[in-house]
């Protein structure tokens, strides 16, 4: 053998450690990935993703709470009242413009059916649930919700009015199976 | 450690291991260290924070045993402990005011630190390592809070993950929730994880501590009168003058500790938390732990929810920096005129933050009238939280420079020997 040339030319050895260097990097995350993964929602509890709701026996100006992924969701009977201020509402007013209609989903004549608000029950500040009570004016400033946690005062349409929540309640994805029950979890096939 | 030991084996046994594993000179440069020998009380919470350090541990891996972490079970499993597992009355207590106790100690500890410049060079990153050891105590006490899966626990745990719900959802807000979730809100899979969770932190808090405590033996403690040692005659060894100190203050700070664990071991909590949890009904009035109160008020004192989160967030990592605020060459405030009423308003700025951090935002401090509906007017606690936030980061951003710059000093003794013997003429 003879004796190494000092070169600045790319010697088998440095392609041993970059390509060593270069595995290793690689190895480690495919190891750290699972690790990680692991943490994230499983299939079970994905598996119970959609929930069906029967709305016949609601009473008008009342709401009811069904069970979602652990969450509660709000379905409100609107009075004719409510949503005509819902609709009157000038949204420039608003932190998340959005107008009544918008947050509807039409039932299986494919009209609105604004009378049903459906919204899942969770402050969008810092995930409490609002209170609602149509009688003692438990439901905030604006006839619809108020967050106890925080002072987040949300309109009968689920739309922040004022406090500290950056968004609207949100709608979950749902849609009319029949003129009386619900899937929420799940947006109609178009 | 720092140069030489004052460890001279004497028997054929010690020899041998001392030439082979030197672990008992680590423990006698460890406890024989020179220290000052003018430390006051304050300088005893160190130790009170070891003792109460082990006695979580103690208590926590005894708790563990008969605790399940199952939605179902923990709350239940939680009473159990306290009605028929064998001294199980006294021992979940011992954990659960021992964690308040103990962040009474830290808190001492930090107000301490910052009074007499113990965060100044050369001791910066004993401070930083502090620091990391009170974010751990943070996260282990929050998770902690949470195991017994009552309205308070599930509560907090909803509140304090939505924080990260804070970062919006195109920037992987959601994402990070639903895996710190390990669902769609906090459920079984939260409550397990943070079990694991919690037994695993305080094993990092005594790496960090033992950290710590090695960073400490570099430049020995610092003092009241913030001057470095000079001299042999400066100092004291720690051991047997510091070690019987410390274990005075201990008995002192255990018979507190006892008080509130034999007479008033629910005085720390929250009567909710003896609801067990109900992910479909928030409690009225949901307060953390007294001893967030202050950082709950900071993040309610925003009206905007990622600023309000940045914010509180923001409070503890400016006291990361303090090393290189309060940029003063003096150490002690003790000779610092100005820098020590700004101290003691800071103080009350904290307590006053916790008191309005245990409020509703919209209660009144005092009344100065009323409306037209004959509702009372005046200071609100989320308009008295705002006051205090813009002084807690006045006090490290603006009023510390300043003063650095500005604040005439008081003169210092000659020594630490003068100041504890008053043979100098120039203490004040």
């Amino acid at each position: 053998m003879s004796t190494p040339v000092e070169s600045d030319e790319p010697t088998r050895r440095d392609f041993i450690h970059i390509a060593t260097g270069a595995a290793l990097v690689a190895g480690v995350g495919f190891y750290a990935w699972p690790l990680v993964d692991q943490m994230n929602p499983s299939a079970d509890t994905l598996s119970l993703a959609t929930v069906e709701f029967d709305i016949s026996s609601l009473e008008e100006g009342a709401q009811v709470v069904a069970k979602w992924r652990g969450k509660p969701v709000f379905i409100r009977y609107r009075t004719a009242t409510e949503i005509a201020e819902a609709e009157a509402l000038d949204i420039s007013v608003l932190k998340d413009k959005q107008t009544d209609s918008e947050r509807l989903v039409p039932g299986p004549d494919g009209k609105l059916k604004p009378q049903f608000l459906v919204a899942v029950g969770i402050c969008t500040h810092l995930g409490c649930v609002p209170l609602f009570d149509p009688k003692d004016s438990k439901g905030g400033e604006y006839g619809g919700w108020f967050c106890p946690c925080h002072g987040s005062h949300y309109d009968n349409s689920g739309r922040i009015r004022k406090g500290p929540a950056p968004t609207n309640l949100v709608i979950p994805p749902y849609w009319y199976m029949t003129d009386t029950v619900i899937q929420i979890g799940k947006e109609a096939l178009v | 450690m720092s140069g030489q030991s004052n460890y001279n084996p004497k028997t054929g046994i010690e020899k041998w291991l001392d030439a082979r594993l030197p672990i008992i000179r680590l423990g006698v440069d460890t406890m024989i260290f020179p220290s000052p020998r003018n430390l006051n009380y304050w300088w005893t919470f160190g130790a009170i924070l070891a003792v109460m350090l082990v006695s979580q541990l103690i208590t926590g891996i005894i708790l563990a045993m008969h605790y399940i972490p199952h939605p179902d079970m923990a709350f239940d499993s939680v009473q159990h402990i306290n009605r028929d597992i064998n001294f199980g009355w006294m021992l979940q207590p011992m954990h659960a005011v021992g964690a308040s106790m103990m962040f009474l100690a830290v808190y001492i500890h930090m107000f301490r630190g910052i009074y007499y410049g113990s965060h100044k060079n050369p001791r910066e990153m004993i401070w930083i390592v502090g620091m990391v050891i009170y974010l751990l105590m943070m996260a282990t006490g929050f998770m902690g809070y949470v195991l017994p899966w009552g309205q308070m626990s599930i509560w907090g745990a909803i509140v304090i993950t939505n924080l990260f719900s804070a970062i919006p959802p195109e920037a992987a807000g959601t994402a990070v929730t639903q895996w710190l979730w390990g669902g769609f809100t906090v459920d079984g899979p939260t409550l397990n994880r943070f079990f694991s969770l919690h037994y695993l932190l305080p094993f990092l808090i005594v790496a960090m501590v033992a950290l710590h405590i090695w960073a400490l033996h570099i430049p020995s403690n610092n003092n009241p009168t913030g001057i470095s040692i000079k001299t042999k005659a400066d100092t004291l060894n720690f051991h047997p003058y510091y070690t019987v100190k410390d274990a005075f203050a201990i008995a002192v700070f255990l018979m507190i500790f006892s008080y509130f664990l034999f007479f008033k071991p629910d005085s720390m909590g929250h009567p909710d938390n003896f609801i067990p949890a109900n992910p479909y009904s928030t409690p009225a009035h949901i307060v953390p732990e007294w001893y967030y109160l202050p950082f709950y008020a900071i993040l309610r004192a925003v009206p905007d929810k990622l600023m309000g989160v940045i914010t509180m967030f923001a409070s503890i990592g400016v006291l990361f920096i303090l090393p290189w605020l309060d940029i003063s060459k003096v150490r002690s405030m003790r000779y610092r005129p100005l820098a020590k009423q700004f101290f003691f308003l800071f103080v009350l700025a904290c307590l006053g933050l916790g008191w309005a951090g245990a409020k509703l935002p919209s209660d009144l401090v005092f009344a100065t009238g009323v409306d037209a509906d004959g509702h009372a007017v005046g200071l609100t606690f989320v308009w008295m939280s705002r006051l205090l936030t813009v002084y807690y980061f006045a006090f490290f951003l603006v009023i510390l420079p300043l003063l650095g710059l500005l604040e005439k000093p008081k003169p210092r003794p000659a020594s630490i020997e003068a100041s504890v013997l008053g043979t100098d003429k120039g203490e004040v």
